[in-house]
């Protein structure tokens, strides 16, 4: 049972909520309603998780028959077993509602950034430090991806910027089917920068495609420099990583140079800057990105 | 980990397949998953037996296919064996390259009954 709102879902289903919201929405559950004056939408793509159009993955270029009406290529074994020869991308469904979701980020002009990093590399401080500076010449907006709490969700609201936080519950990544249930409640603005900050974890989030424009992918000082060739999926599918805490560079052991060697063993178009979210050096280099990739959508 | 969600996505998948097909069960499943693919082997293990039980899967046997990591270099063309992401090229030492193979994670085939 759900504990916010007393429904049948399982306590540990994702929801996903606005700051400040007593209603919140199941993915894969019932609609509920809390308040009259709520507003619901009903009808086809509603936000249920459920029933949305699978892609099969037919018409790979096959002949076949169509004694089903299927459209797919299958054979029968002589004790009446069918082999339905299927090749299909197990993560082809994710794959769709990406492509769905980027299709949304180009029509509305949207500049979507997927943030990964281990917990506690500083994602949301750097996006605190961002909105403060930046937010009042350039519309943005804020999903946040946590197991529990709306604390990161709270720290974005407190700089007025609108933000819905995703509670995974057990789940370790954020995937393409929850950001399009997000985007149905923050409605960002045209012409905006939508930044996504994915639940803290360097492997499983390398696998899902958001529809994001761009991953970011962010590891701080104290983590040692051969970050990027331990976790090499989640470097080997980004497009810009930022180094973080370069405030604590006399502190800890951590080359700079070698870091970025290691990253560039795994994916050699990876770009670099190298900041602190916390003194503000080396920020003026991540706005300039921002505003370069936010002018050339 | 994320092999559970893979898991579940074949589970969704195996279920659509069954049911168009008035069928009950699937007898086997051929998965083809490659070695850069990002699927730890008994991560997936455990994630299966937990995650196909009461499932059209549930006594399925699996066969997988497992494609071995090759790249083409992209500065002299050579293409070779890769075991990891970051496998230089055995002619030029090069880190820039495509993978041609060893990415794939997708089931080939469900023989239903």
């Amino acid at each position: 049972m759900c504990t916010t709102c007393g429904c049948s879902q399982p306590a540990d289903a994702v929801t996903i909520q606005l700051v400040g919201e007593i209603d919140h929405i199941h993915i894969g559950g019932e609609e509920h309603h809390h308040h009259p004056t709520h507003d619901h939408h009903h009808g086809e793509g509603c936000r249920h998780g459920h029933g949305h159009g699978h892609g099969h993955g037919h018409g790979h270029g096959h002949g076949h028959h169509h004694h089903h009406g299927e459209g797919v290529k299958h054979t029968h074994t002589p004790n009446s077993k069918t082999v339905l020869q299927l090749e299909l991308d197990i993560l082809q469904k994710n794959q769709l509602l990406a492509e769905r979701n980027r299709g949304y980020f180009e029509a509305k002009h949207v500049l979507a950034l997927n943030l990964v990093s281990s917990p506690g590399a500083g994602k949301t401080s750097l996006l605190e430090r961002t909105l403060h500076e930046l937010g009042g010449q350039t519309a943005f907006s804020v999903i946040e991806g946590d197991q529990q709490t709306m604390n990161d969700a709270n720290r974005i609201a407190a700089t007025g910027v609108p933000v819905v936080q995703i509670n995974t519950g057990k789940g370790c990544h954020l995937d393409a089917e929850m950001i399009a249930h997000a985007l149905r409640k923050l409605d960002p603005v045209p012409n905006s920068i939508l930044a996504i900050e994915n639940v803290g974890n360097l492997v499983c989030p390398a696998l899902f495609d958001l529809g994001e424009h761009r991953r970011v992918v962010i590891i701080s000082v104290p983590e040692g420099d051969d970050k990027p060739i331990k976790y090499p999926d989640m470097f080997h599918s980004a497009q810009l990583c930022l180094i973080n805490k370069i405030d604590l560079l006399p502190y800890v052991s951590f080359d700079v140079e070698k870091a970025k060697d290691y990253a560039r063993q795994v994916n050699p178009n990876l770009q670099f800057i190298a900041l602190s979210a916390t003194t503000g050096e080396g920020m003026n280099e991540w706005y300039s990105w921002l505003h370069t990739q936010l002018s050339a959508r | 980990m994320h092999e559970l969600s893979i898991v579940h996505s074949i589970i969704d998948i195996a279920e659509k397949q069954v049911k168009e097909n008035q069928a009950s069960q699937v007898d086997i499943i051929e998965l083809e998953i490659g070695q850069l693919a990002g699927v730890e082997w008994s991560a997936l293990d455990f994630a299966w037996e937990a995650a196909t039980a009461h499932t059209v899967l549930e006594h399925a046997e699996r066969q997988i296919i497992q494609r071995e990591g090759r790249a083409k270099c992209m500065e002299c063309l050579t293409e070779y064996a890769s075991e990891t992401l970051f496998t230089p090229c055995p002619t030029c030492g090069s880190y820039f390259c495509d993978f041609i193979q060893g990415k794939e994670l997708r089931i080939k085939s469900l023989t239903i009954s």
